[in-house]
């Protein structure tokens, strides 16, 4: 299939205007190498209360994209744009959850909950009761008065993401959040995505390499090409919704993921042979 | 319950058992005359010597004299090593320009300097007090600088994606991530400051502890010279114990 840069209108959600546009996005870097553009006229949107996943083969610029929407980077060609809304860094409709475990280990899980609350400088009474919603929310009742260092890494990446709801984001932008979790903790830890995202009809990014975790969370899923990052398909998902991780034994489910493998292979392969080849692997 | 008790006692134990084994070794070497009883007096000895040291030296006095000497010392190297470790991570030029002679100076023997710092602050509890400073200064700005330097980019990120001011992010983020480092700095800072304390009280014969162990070696008391330098270690272990307990407070996660 030859790429395409620009979203398939078929793949829009119909009649509903979008909340987040990332419009024609290009970015490149200076490498000892010379410049790498790591996104290449990226453009999509995000409606209201719709989960889009962006999946991708590792080098072919997810995480820039991530920090490209969070506002985290700047000096990029085209434009992000929330409710209309252009971002110019950090922004407050957007949320973002991070994938390197981010919980600050000096506080307690009450106190990492309720730290945007605490910047916006709500009275601490308040914060307390408004962070034990999320900590409920995301799971985590009895656990308040802990540290991170007495949690498992899929209890910590809970707190991370009840920290960020906390902060009532109008965007959930999670860069693979549970990369660094065991399977059977990813699928548990998707069901919670899944009920969070129901419950506050949450609209969410995902980036993730991970072909199921995007199937199982996902309306629609982005596929990127390998560097320079451009938009390859745009894979609508009809699976019913509530999902749950039960779903992933379903015929339905495995058609997708067959599916976004075969757009994901010949990515995946380029990578893995340019990245032998940056090693001295290839003769 | 028994077994977490039987846990922490057991360090403890094995700790205070291996200084006894040690004690008992370096008084049965003297009694065989292995070690000469004319330089090492017998721990026996030093222990009998306590009370004499006490009551006649007035070591209660001067142990606060020290004690009081070390908390400015250590104070000052809080507020103006940890202040210019700030600093010098905040602005890179100075850093660069700086952090070697730094580092250099952190080996350099600062005691010897006691004669310029008597004549700028007389013989007085400040050219001691100083002295202990400029001692621990590079450990405390090193340290700053490494634990600031040391933040994980991810837990800024995270202040960033809540629009953290510059402010917030030191106060909320780097402050608290570097704590653990600064105080390795801090209880590195406080060693060299309390060695060069005693040092200065025992070269200028004015002051605590330092001033008294140089009287009792003059007069060839060693039991009373080891009793003293003992209660030295006491005022090292109790500025430890301190510093431990404020950053518990600080960080009660640790």
């Amino acid at each position: 299939m030859a790429s395409v840069t620009r979203l398939d209108p078929a793949a829009r959600p119909a009649a509903v205007s979008p909340l987040l546009v990332v419009d024609d996005i290009v970015k490149s870097f200076e490498t000892p190498e010379g410049v790498v553009t790591a996104v290449d006229h990226i453009s999509f949107d995000v409606a209201p209360g719709e989960f889009l996943a962006v999946i991708g083969p590792s080098g072919c610029g997810k995480s820039t994209l991530f920090n490209v929407i969070g506002g985290l980077l700047d000096g990029y060609d085209g434009r992000v744009t929330v409710a209309g809304e252009t971002v110019k860094g950090p922004h407050a409709s957007i949320g973002m959850v991070f994938q390197e475990e981010s919980t600050f280990p000096w506080r307690t899980v009450t106190d990492n909950v309720a730290f945007p609350l605490e910047i916006a400088g709500m009275a601490k009474a308040q914060r307390i009761e408004r962070a034990k919603h999320f900590i409920d929310l995301v799971g985590l009742h009895g656990f308040e008065k802990r540290y991170p260092a007495e949690l498992s890494g899929g209890m910590r990446q809970r707190v991370a993401i009840a920290r960020t709801l906390a902060s009532e984001p109008k965007i959930l932008l999670m860069d693979e959040p549970f990369g660094a979790l065991d399977e059977q903790t990813r699928l548990l830890l998707g069901d919670k995505v899944l009920q969070i995202q129901h419950e506050l009809k949450q609209t969410c990014l995902l980036i993730t390499h991970n072909i199921t975790e995007a199937v199982q969370l996902a309306d629609r899923v982005l596929v990127m090409t390998y560097r320079p990052g451009k938009l390859k398909r745009m894979v609508p998902i009809e699976l019913p919704r509530p999902r749950s991780s039960e779903i992933v034994s379903s015929d339905a489910f495995g058609r997708y993921v067959a599916q976004i493998w075969g757009d994901l292979r010949e990515e995946a392969s380029r990578g893995m042979r340019d990245d032998e080849a940056h090693r001295g692997g290839a003769s | 319950m028994i077994a977490r008790a039987q846990r922490s006692f057991l360090p403890f134990a094995l700790g205070a058992g291996t200084l006894v084994a040690l004690i008992a070794i370096i008084e049965a070497l003297i009694r065989v005359g292995v070690i000469n009883r004319f330089i090492v007096p017998m721990p026996s000895q030093i222990a009998g010597a306590f009370e004499r040291v006490i009551l006649e030296e007035d070591i209660p006095h001067r142990f606060l004299v020290t004690a009081r000497e070390a908390f400015w010392a250590t104070m000052l190297l809080a507020l103006v090593g940890v202040s210019i470790g700030v600093l010098l991570h905040r602005v890179k030029l100075l850093r660069d320009a700086t952090e070697t002679w730094v580092a250099a100076m952190a080996s350099a023997p600062t005691v010897l300097m006691y004669p310029l710092f008597l004549v700028i602050f007389g013989r007085s509890e400040r050219t001691i007090i100083m002295m202990g400073f400029v001692a621990g200064l590079p450990a405390v700005i090193l340290k700053t600088i490494e634990g600031l330097a040391g933040t994980r980019r991810v837990l800024i990120d995270v202040g960033r994606s809540f629009k953290l001011s510059q402010t917030q992010l030191f106060w909320k983020i780097y402050f608290p991530a570097a704590l653990p480092t600064i105080f390795v700095g801090l209880r590195l800072g406080m060693i060299f400051a309390l060695i060069n304390i005693v040092g200065v009280e025992f070269l200028i014969n004015f002051g605590g502890l330092g001033q008294l162990i140089n009287d009792l070696a003059e007069r060839y008391d060693l039991p009373g010279t080891y009793a003293s330098i003992c209660f030295v270690v006491l005022v090292s272990v109790v500025f430890f114990f301190l510093t431990d307990r404020i950053e518990r407070w600080l960080r009660p996660a640790d």
